[in-house]
């Protein structure tokens, strides 16, 4: 290890540097993504120590309400996310820092040459908490019940292209319309958690594989967990007992923390961070996700149909002020393709795209439009996505663009003027894969495709990427895609934000998870408390 | 000859001038239940009216088409509002107000407990607020324009000022924060035991206190001031009845009727509005269940919801003119 690495090292054992700043240090020293990160979470755990085991866990969470429901294909809120994690478990899971595939309930898998046909091991002596040993038909079932046509499972888009899921012996045969080499990512959806006999009689029961059993439970109000003595795993489940108790009011959550009532809180609002933060016995937890806010045009419809014109709204955009202004800093600039270095394959080397008032005036007098632009926007597009417009309409001005902003009401809004009207402002969370993310709102055929982006030569190379297994190959047509994406495509994309959490000081062991907020859900069941 | 003939007048009549206050009753029931009916088309129409139907808004961004319709097959939404309605006003006639679209679970089981929260909370600012109201009232009224009148008012109406949210954070920053002693957040659930309850419920009670005390308070003032002011109070003074005597015993009970009238207001408020305190203090409530069926459109919640803070207020109100009218023996037989 070399010296600067040493100090950094020692820095994150003191609790002088977080994860980001510490990667960031550490690949400027020369080091790759992967090999940071893992140097990052060992430097960490030698600060955190031994886990502790026992202790009563609480947990004050923003997004449950009266009308959530357990049963996980309809899983919807943040809290009925983080339940599912910890009463269940998916076939399998993603590498907290690098996002890979790595086993769960599925012990190893392999797929054929063209990535159409996988088969999975199924982990042995798994019991669910109702004593039921786990076999090969519960989790067809599982599968079955998500993939079924009349399904109203979340799962059902992203799993269309199975064809076939059936048992062989006790392997877990999975058949697709076409090669895809992510399928075993697409696995580690929170809905997919493995239900006995797939859950179909008794969907609302919590009875799975997960490290804790589900004591009681008031829709929107509260939610307590017990151990589960018999779980298959050790290296997780910490605590005794779990108390999730629904706060969605920001400053109840903060006030729960600050005075101890609770030693974990979701969604810190980016504007009192600085504040909580002179808090003595209180953590901020920042973890750089994939979720992204971003403004929208239409590429098939006036004036947006006109590439100049959308580059020059994309030379408009002050992406360093909305970071400081809208995220508080608690996030990073985009490049206009919805991709960050989070995920395995991320197209390093794409020029960054910054504020350029005069090219910005360039495309747009070579657009032939003038009069107003019209953005249509609302607080539920995102936190603070008023303001950002308002921002960017001042940040255009300059380059002789006139942004008019109309502000849209907050009901309706997703069905209204999301993917509705030419040009608004959105927000996209993360999705496990690139190629899900691009299936999902830049295919030509997707249900999302809400810049209209249309293009042959970009489905046709998205496919090949799908099916694709040498992955020095897949990177590069990736690199394509985000190309023209972010050169041709409707998408205005100035940041993606951070998750921002907080904790009590006893709290140790959080792992910063990529994969998704509240360390990809699992956060109760990887936490240990001290003292 | 027949007595109902005798005065050449139908029967009703006679009967509310024998039964006046069994007639008032009903016809206050029967007009309640117009009410009702009034109120549950209006929820309907308006939660229908609402942009994005149940289906669409719960699915959020992630609704493919796919889903929508398989959602909308199964509540029977394709069909017409006006079958909807009926098919729905025939249940909860009969008391059953079916199962919410989101969660599936039976919406009467699920107001029992939270209706039941909110009542506890509500009776227990009631019962400090209210005599706690009147008393102020009656004491400012007896210093009037002096020292103790003055500060009453300003109190008083420096926490009207003051929106609940503010008076509830100002209590969590000190009680809760501060100095530790009071428990929060204000959660209340199954298996919790009694003591346990109205520690968790001090603080929103507190700030309920503070929110509806002003308006009970100024509103027994002006009532007692204005009767002070009449003929028969001039009297009593002359006859040399002690001040607060005079107050108590011949200006109160003739102030009555607008004292109950606006603490029946207060007390259906204290059910039905304070969905604000219930986020504050993360207290399991009425309004916040609204809120969030409204949220997602689930329309089984809000209907019942919405009917049953309907009733509370005609209950209530219902109940403020009944209290008037034995309190004021001239109400009781109209001329």
């Amino acid at each position: 290890m070399t010296d600067p690495l040493k100090h950094l090292t020692d820095r994150v054992k003191s609790h002088g540097l977080n994860r980001r700043e510490f990667i960031a240090s550490s690949m400027a020293a020369g080091m790759t993504l992967a090999a940071a990160s893992s140097l990052y979470s060992k430097a960490a755990k030698a600060a955190e120590g031994e886990p502790k085991r026992g202790g009563h866990l609480k947990l004050g969470l923003q997004g449950g309400s009266a009308t959530d429901i357990i049963d996980p294909a309809k899983s919807q809120s943040q809290f009925t996310f983080v339940m599912g994690r910890n009463w269940g478990d998916t076939l399998v899971e993603s590498h907290p820092h690098d996002g890979t595939a790595v086993p769960a309930l599925a012990e190893s898998w392999e797929s054929s040459a063209d990535a159409s046909t996988w088969t999975f091991k199924i982990r042995k002596g798994v019991q669910f908490h109702n004593g039921k040993e786990l076999t090969i038909d519960d989790v067809v079932k599982t599968l079955h019940r998500h993939t079924d046509e009349k399904s109203e499972s979340g799962a059902l888009g992203i799993l269309k292209s199975i064809t076939e899921i059936k048992a062989d012996g006790d392997k877990l045969v999975v058949s697709l319309t076409e090669g895809n080499a992510d399928l075993p990512l697409l696995l580690t959806d929170y809905h997919l958690v493995i239900q006995p006999s797939g859950g179909v009689d008794e969907p609302n029961s919590a009875i799975g594989t997960g490290p804790y059993k589900l004591k009681t439970y008031d829709a929107g109000v509260r939610a307590t967990f017990e151990k589960n003595e018999n779980d298959w795993r050790s290296d997780r489940g910490y605590v005794d007992s779990i108390e999730m108790i629904v706060m969605n009011d920001a400053t109840a959550r903060v006030a729960a923390l600050s005075s101890g009532q609770v030693h974990y809180i979701n969604r810190v609002d980016p504007k009192t961070v600085s504040l909580l933060k002179r808090a003595p016995t209180v953590d901020i937890l920042q973890t750089s996700g994939r979720g992204h806010y971003v403004f929208i045009m239409h590429c098939d419809t006036a004036p947006f149909d006109n590439n100049d014109l959308r580059l020059a709204l994309k030379y408009a955009m002050d992406r360093e002020t909305m970071v400081q202004k809208i995220l508080g800093g608690y996030g990073k600039v985009g490049n206009d393709f919805p991709i960050n270095e989070t995920y395995a394959l991320f197209p390093e080397g794409i020029e960054q795209r910054t504020y350029d008032p005069d090219k910005a005036k360039f495309h747009y007098k070579k657009s032939g439009h003038d009069g107003s632009v019209l953005l249509r926007t609302s607080d539920v597009a995102f936190p603070g996505a008023v303001d950002a417009a308002v921002l960017y309409q001042e940040s255009a001005k300059k380059a002789g663009i006139n942004i008019e902003v109309k502000r849209e009401p907050g009901d309706g809004y997703w069905s209204n003027v999301w993917n509705v009207q030419p040009f608004s402002t959105s927000y996209w969370g993360g999705r496990p894969t690139q190629d899900q993310m691009y299936s999902t709102a830049y295919l030509s055929t997707a249900d999302w495709n809400d810049t209209r982006f249309k293009r042959e030569d970009f489905d046709k190379l998205l496919l090949s990427a799908r099916a694709e297994l040498d992955q020095a190959k897949r990177k590069e047509m990736y690199r394509d895609m985000a190309m023209m994406v972010r050169d041709e495509g409707g998408l205005i994309l100035p940041m993606f934000n951070d998750f921002v959490n907080a904790s009590n000081k006893k709290l140790k062991g959080y792992v910063h998870d990529i994969g998704n907020d509240m360390s990809n859900g699992y956060v109760a069941t990887r936490v240990w408390l001290e003292g | 000859m027949d007595t109902a003939m005798e005065d050449g007048q139908p029967r009703r009549r006679r009967l509310k001038q024998r039964y006046p206050l069994t007639v008032l009753i009903l016809q206050r029931l029967g007009l309640s239940a117009g009410l009702l009916l009034a109120v549950s088309i209006l929820i309907f129409g308006g939660v229908e009216a609402l942009p994005g139907d149940f289906a669409q808004t719960y699915l959020g961004q992630s609704a493919t088409p796919q889903a929508i319709a398989n959602i909308r097959s199964q509540l029977g939404l394709e069909r017409p509002v006006t079958t909807r309605y009926f098919e729905w006003l025939g249940n909860a006639v009969q008391g059953d107000f079916g199962k919410s679209w989101a969660s599936g679970n039976s919406v009467s089981e699920q107001i029992g407990k939270r209706l039941g929260n909110s009542l506890f909370l509500a009776f227990c600012a009631a019962i400090i607020s209210v005599p706690l109201a009147v008393g102020l009232g009656m004491l400012a009224v007896h210093f009037r324009n002096r020292v103790p009148d003055r500060i009453i008012n300003i109190i008083s109406l420096a926490a009207i000022s003051l929106p609940e949210f503010f008076i509830g954070y100002l209590l969590i920053l000190f009680f809760a924060v501060k100095f530790g002693v009071a428990s929060f957040p204000a959660t209340v659930y199954d298996g919790m035991s009694f003591a346990d309850r109205l520690s968790a419920i001090a603080l929103p009670t507190a700030t309920l206190v503070f929110v509806v005390l002003a308006h009970m308070m100024r509103m027994t003032r002006a009532a007692i001031i204005s009767v002070m002011s009449s003929a028969y109070m001039e009297t009593a003074e002359l006859k040399g009845l002690g001040a607060f005597k005079t107050i108590i015993k011949h200006a109160a009970p003739n102030a009555i009727a607008p004292i109950v009238n606006v603490v029946a207001l207060n007390l259906a408020y204290l059910v039905v509005g304070v969905v604000v305190v219930e986020v504050v203090f993360v207290y399991p409530g009425m309004g916040q269940y609204m809120v969030d069926a409204v949220t997602v459109r689930d329309m089984p919640v809000v209907q019942a919801c919405g009917l049953i803070f309907a009733a509370v207020y005609i209950l209530l109100n219902m109940v403020a003119d009944l209290i008037a009218i034995v309190a004021n023996p001239k109400l009781r037989h109209p001329r």
